[in-house]
């Protein structure tokens, strides 16, 4: 989102504060060096969100008479969205995905992991670190399947763990799976940057606060936390984002049983190909565009008033 | 210099962007009707792409395996005689088929893809209406060329209808299909039932259930349902059981509402999951089919509902995605019943539904002529009996059936006993949609909502998808 920021060099005004131009660039040269991020901004981000807005408010369909001849419906498809019971049920669902996946358990467990390997032996911190990374790295459709054996009702691991055989994991449970992988996979991530925000504790403080007798969750609450509140912020937002655009939870149930984990990236993908009705996904997209751009938003103002 | 504030300008740079576009959607669609026929008709050098679902070793291997070993070698030497040097190529998939079903659509739509492509009969309807499709006489251009190749005759009518749409021929036909009860002799033989089985009604089957139903680890009934099968559910589940109840899903021009046949289809299936008789969680999980497959093979289904692809390609003993070593003698097969003697469709005591697929010659092809050649060399006598192998399967030539289906009782039963009371699925673009309310709807029943509550869900789906409330009936 644009936001107010110094007169781009590259705009082609007559320069009236020549300080502005500390690099000595000029004009032309400044030009020549935004192009091509610009071109590429436009071609892939620009344009394709206003082609969504654009089909967005039509009723284009991928196969059909609406294939060839899709007219503009103007906001039907918004007015549709509103009264959509599976795409509440889709907002909904995003809405536990993020809060139990990336607010919680990511946020907690990245740092747990980041607090108690501060101070534990290097090989230890080190192979935990790259188990915690392994997860994060591998490719979604190798995960996917690792999890799917896992939870599998027949013969999955999980059950034979628990003794439980029989129990279908992804279709009695399906939230609860995605939660839990979700954690798993993304925790990486909080992981690094708490460990990093960490660093900057003085141990000073830590050590003062042993010396006169502060308990452990005094010192986090009282001395760490301070320190690290920026951290948790952008970490939050950050996660947060990603996790309510993430298109995993497709890979392990397709949105199912029954609209059960559909979450919103999940019912655009089913509503746009398996339904074919690509004029109401965009418009659910944009929206979606929306509420990202109001949670980017609120990030900068919060960090903006942080500084 | 005053500065514009940024949501100004971006909001100027949107709507002169949306100026520039309005109108762009589909109105792309006009190019590909208006190129030659002719096209490349004398080339030497000719590359064609034939895309199916099948992939070696994977769904339909042995579909895959004849048309990469047998029919594109075959092709290339016939052409080779006449002097083109023609290359083929198999562009396979083992995907689901509403998977394989999207890839085409995007592809067409972008005017790429296959020059030959194998589609479902029922996308032929709404594939011809976004100009994905053209009828074969526009694309090969002269419709006495299409219209006399001699193997139309051979082609019966209902067999020709699924290749056509609004009465033009968009596709060579590959052949139909049947569907059964399919049950396990062992396990019948256990439970005390007769190995030739052959229930006159839904209580018929669901009493065989309850006797299945006291072996241990035994699912009794298993009657496809939900969204995550797909049109599955609607060929081997609703269907066969709506035209049990003397309905069909599209009859003078309406589609069925919510109506009491619609309601006792969904009350059949609330007797079989509700009460432990099916497993309702199989019809809910992503692979729950193949999964059906796999325990139907390792003898823990009693009854299922089934295609011959089931005999021909999943318990097949050789080649089958779930081979079972003794099927011939462990799998039996009987008629479908009406839920009641005559109350199915026409009056029947026995009713089915049948489907199958075309190949038709993709619009953006570079070489239309060849690629009708070659839609002509693979439907030829000679080749379709090359590509059944020795096995037998339900072709779309007579000829070439009155040979090879004596030798396949089973087939041979769906042959002479299914095809004669069987029925098709109406070949009109709402009907996909409309089949996607009918599996929204058995997913709705398994997952515990009441029939009526499910009917009601049904019942708005299929107004929006036929688009009106006067197109569809209800009572």
């Amino acid at each position: 989102m644009a936001t107010a920021s110094p007169p781009v060099p590259g705009r082609p005004a007559r320069v009236r504060r020549p300080a502005q131009d500390v690099a000595g660039l000029g004009i032309g040269r400044a030009v020549g060096f935004l192009a091509p991020a610009l071109l590429l901004i436009g071609a892939f981000l620009v344009f394709p969100a206003i082609w969504t807005i654009y089909i967005g408010i039509t009723n284009y369909r991928l196969t059909g008479v609406e294939a060839v001849s899709p007219s503009i419906v103007g906001l039907a498809n918004y007015t549709r969205a509103l009264n959509d019971a599976l795409f509440h049920n889709a907002l909904w669902l995003t809405l536990l995905f993020v809060l139990g996946s990336a607010i919680i358990g990511q946020n907690i467990l990245g740092f747990a992991l980041a607090w108690t390997m501060r101070r534990a032996r290097p090989a230890v911190r080190r192979t935990v670190e790259a188990l915690v990374l392994l997860a994060w790295i591998l490719p979604s459709t190798v995960v996917a399947y690792l999890w799917i054996a896992f939870f599998d009702r027949d013969t999955g691991t999980l059950n034979s763990i628990l003794g439980t055989q029989g129990t279908a994991w992804l279709i009695d449970y399906p939230m609860v799976c995605l939660v839990l992988f979700n954690t798993w996979r993304g925790t990486a991530f909080s992981m690094m940057l708490y460990s990093s925000a960490l660093q900057a504790v003085p141990p000073s403080q830590l050590e003062s606060a042993r010396m006169v007798g502060a308990s452990g969750w005094q010192t986090l609450r009282d001395i760490v936390f301070p320190h690290i509140r920026g951290h948790v912020l952008t970490n939050t937002l950050l996660i947060s984002l990603w996790t309510a655009n993430d298109f995993s939870p497709f890979l392990l149930t397709k949105g199912g049983p029954n609209h059960e984990s559909e979450t919103v990236p999940v019912y655009i993908y089913n509503v746009a190909l398996q339904g074919g009705e690509l004029g109401y996904s965009s418009a659910i997209s944009f929206l979606l565009l929306i509420a990202n751009l109001l949670v980017a938003l609120l990030y900068l103002r919060l960090l903006r008033r942080r500084s | 210099m005053r500065r514009i504030p940024p949501l100004v300008r971006l909001a100027v740079l949107g709507s002169a962007a949306s100026v520039l576009l309005t109108g762009c959607l589909g109105s792309s669609d006009s190019g590909s009707g208006d190129q030659d026929a002719n096209r490349n008709a004398d080339a030497t050098k000719v590359e064609l792409v034939i895309g199916s679902n099948a992939v070696k070793g994977g769904k339909n291997s042995a579909g895959a395996e004849f048309t990469e070993s047998v029919l594109i070698p075959k092709f290339v030497e016939a052409q080779k005689a006449k002097g083109v040097d023609v290359t083929v190529k198999f562009q396979g998939d083992g995907s689901d088929d509403e998977v394989y079903k999207q890839k085409l659509a995007l592809g067409l739509s972008n005017k790429t893809g296959p020059d030959l492509i194998n589609v479902d009969g029922i996308w032929v309807g709404e594939f011809a209406q976004a100009g994905y499709l053209k009828p074969l006489t526009d694309t090969v251009g002269d419709a006495a060329k299409v219209d006399g190749w001699d193997g139309w005759k051979q082609i019966p009518d209902s067999v020709q209808q699924l290749g056509m749409f609004d009465g033009k021929r968009y596709g060579v036909p590959g052949g139909t299909d049947g569907r059964v009860l399919y049950f396990n002799k062992k396990l019948f033989a256990q439970a005390g039932l007769p190995a030739d089985w052959q229930p006159k009604s839904w209580d018929d089957i669901t009493a065989a259930g309850q006797a299945l139903k006291k072996l241990p680890g035994v699912t009794p009934i298993q009657i496809n349902a939900g969204t995550a099968m797909g049109e599955a559910t609607s060929m081997q589940g609703v269907l066969p059981l709506l035209v049990g109840t003397g309905a069909t899903i599209n009859t003078d021009g309406k589609w069925l509402g919510n109506t009491s046949q619609i309601r006792q289809v969904l009350d059949f299936y609330k007797s079989i999951y509700g009460s432990g008789l099916g497993d309702p969680v199989l019809q809910r999980e992503a692979k729950g089919r193949d999964k059906s497959f796999a325990l139907f093979a390792a003898n823990k289904i009693g009854i299922l509902l089934e295609g011959d692809y089931f005999w021909r390609s999943v318990v097949e003993p050789k080649a089958g995605v779930a081979k079972m070593a003794d099927r011939d003698t462990a799998v039996g097969y009987a008629l479908i019943p009406a839920n009641k003697a005559g109350g199915g469709v026409k009056g029947q005591d026995f009713v089915s539904m049948s489907g199958g697929g075309a190949v038709a010659i993709n619009p953006n092809t570079k070489f239309p002529q060849q690629a009708w050649e070659l839609l002509q060399f693979m439907n030829s006598a000679e080749m379709v009996k090359a590509g059944l192998n020795g096995a037998a399967k339900i072709t779309q030539r007579t000829d070439v059936n009155t040979e090879v289906l004596a030798g396949d009782p089973m087939l041979n039963f769906v042959a002479s006993k299914v095809l004669p009371l069987t029925q098709y699925r109406p070949g009109l673009a709402e009907y996909p949609r409309i089949s996607a309310a009918l599996q929204q709807a058995t997913a709705d029943v398994i997952g515990g909502k009441p029939t009526d509550a499910a009917a009601k869900g049904y019942q708005t789906a299929v107004e929006a998808a036929a688009g009106g409330k006067d197109k569809v009936t209800s009572n």
